[in-house]
């Protein structure tokens, strides 16, 4: 596996950055382009980049099946249950305006979107990561 | 004229995608396809398209498609070609696609001339609920990017749907694919 040195080298470089990246895409999606599902994908594509440079094995140890498997309903899960909470406040399912958060429907709005961009974000990320660890081949089969 | 080049090597890529036998570099293609439709949204100002399909497109499609090709052949097998008993009537039947394109083609292009142009603040589509959405989602939302506004509130339902199909194929694949531990 000596050939890899490269990749491997820039990818370690690299991994850090693209996650970042992914994290202010993920956050910046009020105030200009992208959004949960944008930076989810990007999140993804950073384990994805981390497989193919280090291989299936090192990276289940880093991010194991388990987590991805809670990871992937968890921000389904945290999507409805924002929708939820509107319900508690009085409002509609998913009306932020009325999260019972704080009483300001505009900070209340921003608050619930802003979660819910982080649910898709969340599970978008596992389950792009999910298909790539499943469908990739191993060498066993 | 950026443009028309643009549009140009889309064609070209589109060609090559559909008649390769080799589905590796067809897939790889398709990569630069949609890479190259991320620079076209971007200059049609529409910046959430690009990224969506710069970030889908041509990142995680071509890395999931290499993914799934990793299990199956790389090289397309030759089509069977069988001798016909009718030389004559073959070669027809094997005309008659390209004159449904070519058809289908046309009657496209002849509706294209009633569309507005590209852009009319005066075409039906930005006449509807668009103003509604420009004047009312920032004080409404409190929301910048009424892209976001959009998905994220106004249309939350599609947004939540949308979430769940994601869930469900990746389910679906834990489901299928994965080797359980006997």
């Amino acid at each position: 596996m000596k050939e890899l040195i490269i990749i491997r080298v820039v990818a370690r470089l690299m991994i850090p950055f693209i996650q970042l990246f992914a994290l202010y895409v993920i956050a910046h999606g009020e105030l200009g382009p992208g959004g949960g599902f944008q930076g989810g994908v990007i999140l993804g594509a950073s384990f994805i980049l981390h497989v193919l440079a280090f291989g299936l094995e090192e990276s289940r140890r880093r991010l194991s099946e388990k987590v991805t498997d809670l990871l992937n309903p968890a921000g389904l899960l945290l999507f409805a249950g924002i929708g939820l909470i509107c319900l508690i406040g009085g409002g509609m399912y998913l009306e932020y305006d009325r999260l019972p958060v704080t009483a300001n429907p505009i900070l209340a709005s921003q608050l619930g979107i802003y979660g819910i961009e982080i649910g898709v974000g969340i599970t978008v990320a596992a389950i792009m990561v999910t298909l790539f660890f499943e469908m990739a081949h191993r060498h066993d089969d | 004229m950026i443009d028309f080049f643009l549009l140009f090597f889309l064609v070209i890529s589109a060609i090559f995608a559909v008649t390769t036998r080799d589905i590796l570099s067809s897939v790889i293609v398709l990569g630069s396809y949609s890479l190259v439709m991320a620079v076209l949204w971007t200059r049609f100002n529409s910046v959430d398209v690009a990224f969506t399909e710069a970030a889908v497109g041509a990142g995680i499609t071509t890395f999931l498609l290499i993914a799934a090709l990793s299990r199956t052949l790389r090289i397309e097998e030759e089509p069977e070609i069988r001798e016909s008993v009718f030389p004559l009537f073959q070669r027809l039947k094997n005309l008659l696609p390209l004159f449904v394109v070519l058809a289908t083609g046309a009657v496209l292009v002849y509706s294209t001339l009633d569309m507005p142009s590209f852009g009319d603040p005066k075409a039906p589509a930005n006449l509807h609920v668009a103003p509604y959405y420009i004047e009312k989602s920032v004080p409404e939302t409190g929301v910048v990017n009424f892209v976001t506004a959009i998905l994220a509130s106004y249309r939350g339902y599609d947004t939540l749907g949308e979430v769940t199909v994601i869930f469900t194929a990746g389910i679906c694949v834990i489901l299928l694919i994965r080797r359980r531990k006997r």
